[in-house]
């Protein structure tokens, strides 16, 4: 084994702390002991998300995944101020020298700030840091517009900042349109239309002259723009491009790149040097720069392979953008500006649908060399892998919103790349499909991780699935050709309140055990006041529901009263006991802080829960796709720790929405500190307090494949957490195929989250009202079900053991007991079934 | 095969019966039937345990059809069995007794199990 190296990283960013996880992932003999320099006295964190922080996401949630403590060694808050490539040693800001075999330099960028004067006034940011987020914020307390300097990525980013801050957002751009390095006019003019719906002004084709500051207090109080015009704002963030951090470089002589950078080879080597690495920003490959982070991560996989011996090199970088700034799609690729001598253009702008799409193409059409999309991006994933290739169909139909379909997928290579996020490529996702390994879109999220980025690439694997003859039926069953949640539309619409009328005008048949419960559902999150076993609609109810309680393996019935929040008297834990006592229930107490009484018979339900109404319980629904508890810790009542009254809200949520029928169960909970006792997390909605409010996370699950709930919005006042939940639970209860949980549901959507976030927090959908008037209709109509049915005999007449003896206990059912409780007797299965 | 004129296991009242809704009913060798009234108004009753799991729950079942064979669901495992033959259509080789049913002046008279087989429904 070769003698351990010493390997400094210099800079922690995003692409320095991959280069550090790649290698040391790598480096199994250890060959290398490495040191890592981070200015910023934070870990590194995902810089791309950074206007997130104030979109909910908290700053954990930016956080990378952490470095070895056992192979790197992290030095916080340490900077590198010199390098002596003769000595090979690094000095850092703590003044120390650390010697060195390899250097590897991820000093990335700084922002440009254009020289006008009055920039360096209080109240005049930068858009690169979250230190630099933190100053923003404090600002933005005490102003009420902010003016961005660069229409570009950065500064549409930064515009969205502050418009999440509640400030009015201006975007003052030199070129005559937005995004000029990815977008050509026509994309720019619709982004640009787009974003001011959003109440973003943008002032394209304006030069800022300088920041016009308070006489008294020198504070920035806006920017005057070369027509003389004033835009007034206490702050002004600039945002006008990056240049690299190249100083350490340029002081130790080593080559740089015409327009900066360190000069390296296509194996991010120092063309001076060949101790040096540069990766990410801070690197010059022919003299380009790349300011994206793929191309980064790109970069610090290839050094790290390198330096293990390997002869990877960096290939140069596909510069495709797709992204979502400020809730609009925009794509660019390829030669999307049509430098290529002779290339023609194909421009569909559509006023009418807001989007905007160009081809370029090559001088004989035959060639796709790449494009622009703005407003609707959704043919990106299918498009920019054919960058370069042959057209596979009339570029006008590829840009068309319903035309080209498949045409041009068929048309991919296997080695095109589809979910670019993780590099996967259709090749993998069909053989996927071939192996019988993924059936639908979860299922190849699952085994290839495709779409399991930004999730753009979704509507190509269904695409993909449909190709590959895997059917994705949209319909129910044989008994209905549309989806669940188109029969809710139906259903809605028409008014239609039976089964039979339902199959008879949009069905055929009779129904199975798929569509009715489906329909007894949809019936029941429309009709809350009406008893779900009245007339035709016992018959459509599933096992549980049909008699109100859950059957178990023996024919015999669980029950469970409602127990809010999972606060309850000594009183009423009596009254539990003494029903258990009296039936002989078996006893236990469930995941979701409320006791479950098994072992009841059908003809003693009535009995039960006569006995449990009368004490002031009431139906739990754990039976039904329906809420279930909201479970809680105890909170700020009893917590040293707690922030907020968690018991509480659970039992207000509870409450509000118990009976809510859905197309799946139904699970909250609500924690009183982010230390999260409640496991609010693993529920379908969860709410954890925090000091300004409530986080709510949503479409958290157990189960067979359990996942956390993630982040909808942050610090909102009770008032508007229960309006985000109302719409986020109508909109499931809407649109969710049945028995899909909200977290399947919400990865099966086109957009994901973020969709998610646009339909209910922003009302992109404009449907937000309607929402919570269904919610309003439900607590309205709610009643509790046991009580309707003890009060009615025709309801209670459904309990009876047998039509010929109502009261004769069944003796097939048998009891024995373990462990001082009654438990079923062992089954006995009449399997093999021989004829008699 | 013949069909024995015995008396009938049990009487009924047709009223008793909700469309597509089955209910159990007593034997007196203490087992029971599931009897369901169909949505054409023919009754149809087959055994009432659930041969998979041993539990007496098939009246339980959701009501309706396979392509235009009317089929019982069972609650506990969802496996659906034809409500004319008894047999498992998910599982050939299961069937459950199918029993005689007659319906008589609004009263449903159920016989002793019809040996299945492709044989028709015994009624009137």
């Amino acid at each position: 084994m070769t003698a351990e190296s010493r390997l400094v990283v210099v800079g922690h960013g995003m692409v320095g702390h991959r280069f550090a996880e790649a290698l040391t992932a790598r480096d199994d003999a250890g060959r290398f002991r490495v040191t890592v320099l981070s200015e910023e006295a934070r870990p590194a964190y995902d810089r791309v998300a950074l206007s997130s922080v104030f979109d909910g996401a908290d700053e954990a949630a930016l956080r990378l995944p952490p470095l070895d403590p056992a192979r790197v060694d992290l030095r916080l808050g340490v900077s590198a101020v010199s390098v002596d490539t003769d000595r090979r040693v690094v000095t850092t800001s703590a003044g120390l020298e650390i010697g060195y075999d390899e250097l590897v330099l991820a000093t990335g960028s700084y922002p440009f700030v254009p020289p006008v004067p009055g920039r360096d006034a209080p109240g005049c940011f930068v858009y690169r840091t979250l230190d630099d987020l933190d100053a923003i914020q404090s600002a933005a307390a005490s102003a009420r517009s902010g003016v961005v300097i660069g229409g570009g990525l950065l500064g549409l980013e930064a515009a969205n900042a502050l418009r999440l801050l509640g400030l009015e957002p201006h975007v003052v751009e030199l070129a005559p349109h937005l995004m000029a390095v990815q977008l050509d006019e026509g994309g720019g003019a619709l982004l640009a239309g787009l974003i001011s719906g959003l109440g973003v002004a943008v002032h394209c084709g304006a030069a800022t002259t300088q920041v016009l500051t308070d006489p008294e207090t020198g504070r920035a109080t806006g920017v005057e723009l070369a027509d003389g015009s004033v835009i007034h704002a206490g702050i002004v963030v600039f945002a006008a491009g990056v240049r690299p951090r190249d100083q350490l470089a340029r002081a130790a002589d080593l080559t740089l790149g015409p327009r900066g950078g360190v000069a390296v080879d296509e194996t991010c080597r120092s063309v001076s040097d060949p101790r040096v690495w540069a990766i990410g920003e801070v690197a010059a490959l022919d003299g380009q720069l790349f300011g994206l982070v793929a191309p980064g991560y790109a970069m610090a996989e290839t050094v790290a392979d390198r330096l293990l011996g390997g002869l990877a090199t960096f290939p140069g970088a596909d510069l495709a953008t797709k992204l979502k700034l400020l809730g609009v799609d925009v794509a660019s690729f390829g030669d999307a500006h049509g430098r290529t001598p002779g290339a023609l253009c194909v421009v569909l702008n559509d006023p009418v649908r807001r989007s905007y799409g160009k081809l370029v193409v090559s001088d004989d059409t035959s060639t796709l060399l790449g494009g622009i999309l703005v407003g609707d991006a959704s043919r990106y994933a299918m498009l920019r892998p054919l960058a370069g290739s042959p057209l596979p169909a009339d570029p006008a139909s590829l840009l068309a919103p319903d035309g080209g379909d498949g045409a041009g997928l068929g048309a991919l290579p296997d080695t095109a790349q589809i979910c670019s996020c993780n590099a996967v490529t259709k090749g993998q996702v069909l053989s996927a499909i071939a192996a019988g390994a993924a059936a639908d879109v979860p299922g190849l999220k699952a085994c290839t991780r495709a779409g399991t980025g930004c999730g753009s690439c979704v509507p190509t694997l269904k695409q993909l699935l449909t190709a590959a003859g895997v059917v994705q039926p949209k319909a129910l069953c044989e008994h209905f050709g549309a989806s669940r949640a188109e029969l809710f539309e139906i259903t809605a619409a028409t008014g239609i309140k039976t089964f039979s009328e339902l199959v008879s005008r949009y069905g055929r048949g009779r129904g199975c055990d798929i569509c009715k419960p489906a329909v007894a559902s949809i019936l029941a999150s429309l009709h809350t006041g009406d008893h779900i076993l009245d007339g035709e609609r016992a018959a459509l109810q599933d096992t549980n529901d049909r008699h109100l309680a859950n059957m178990q393996r023996n024919g015999t019935y669980s029950v469970v009263p409602r127990i809010p929040g999972g606060e309850i008297t000594p009183a009423k834990l009596k009254i539990i006991a003494e029903v258990a006592e009296e039936f002989g229930l078996y006893t236990k107490i469930t995941g979701g802080q409320r006791i479950d009484l098994f072992g009841a018979r059908l003809e003693q339900l009535p009995a039960i829960w006569k006995r449990l109404t009368d004490a002031g319980f009431e139906s739990g629904h754990a039976y039904g796709k329906a809420l279930r508890t909201v479970k809680s810790c105890v909170g700020d009542t009893w917590c040293r720790y707690g922030v907020q009254d968690s018991v509480g809200l659970a039992i207000e949520l509870e409450l509000r929405y118990r009976g809510l029928r859905a197309p799946h169960k139904i699970k909250g909970g609500v924690s009183g500190c982010a230390r999260e006792c409640a496991e609010a997390r693993s529920k379908d909605f969860g709410v954890i307090a925090t000091e300004n409010g409530w986080n709510l996370y949503v479409g958290g699950n157990g189960g067979f494949r359990p996942r956390h709930a993630e982040l909808l919005v942050s610090d909102v006042s009770r008032e508007e957490l229960i309006k985000i939940l109302d719409r986020f639970l109508m909109f499931y209860i809407r649109t969710a195929d049945r028995l899909q949980r909200t977290a399947a549901w919400i990865e099966a959507m086109d957009g994901g989250l973020s969709h998610l976030r646009d339909v209910v927090v922003d009302d992109r959908l404009g449907i937000c009202a309607s929402l919570e008037e269904a919610m309003a209709r439900h607590i309205a109509g709610y009643s509790d079900e046991w009580r309707a049915v003890l009060e009615d005999p025709a309801r209670l007449a459904k309990f009876a053991s047998f039509a010929n003896a109502p009261g004769t206990p069944d003796s097939a059912i048998e009891f024995t007991v373990e462990r001082g409780q009654r438990i079923p007797a062992p089954a006995r299965p009449l399997l093999p079934l021989e004829p008699r | 095969m013949t069909i024995l004129a015995t008396l009938p296991l049990a009487v009924l009242p047709l009223t008793a019966l909700e469309p597509e809704q089955g209910a159990a009913v007593l034997l007196p060798d203490g087992t029971s039937a599931a009897v369901f009234l169909l949505h054409d108004g023919s009754v149809c009753a087959i055994g009432n345990l659930d041969p998979f799991y041993g539990a007496p729950v098939l009246c339980h079942g959701i009501v309706g059809d396979r392509a235009g064979t009317p089929t019982v669901a069972s609650p506990l495992g969802k496996q659906v069995f034809c409500l004319r033959t008894g047999r498992c259509l998910d599982d050939p080789g299961v069937t459950l007794p199918v029993f005689g049913v007659r319906v008589d002046e609004g009263v449903i008279q159920l016989s002793t199990a019809v040996n299945v087989g492709e044989t028709a429904l015994w009624t009137s």
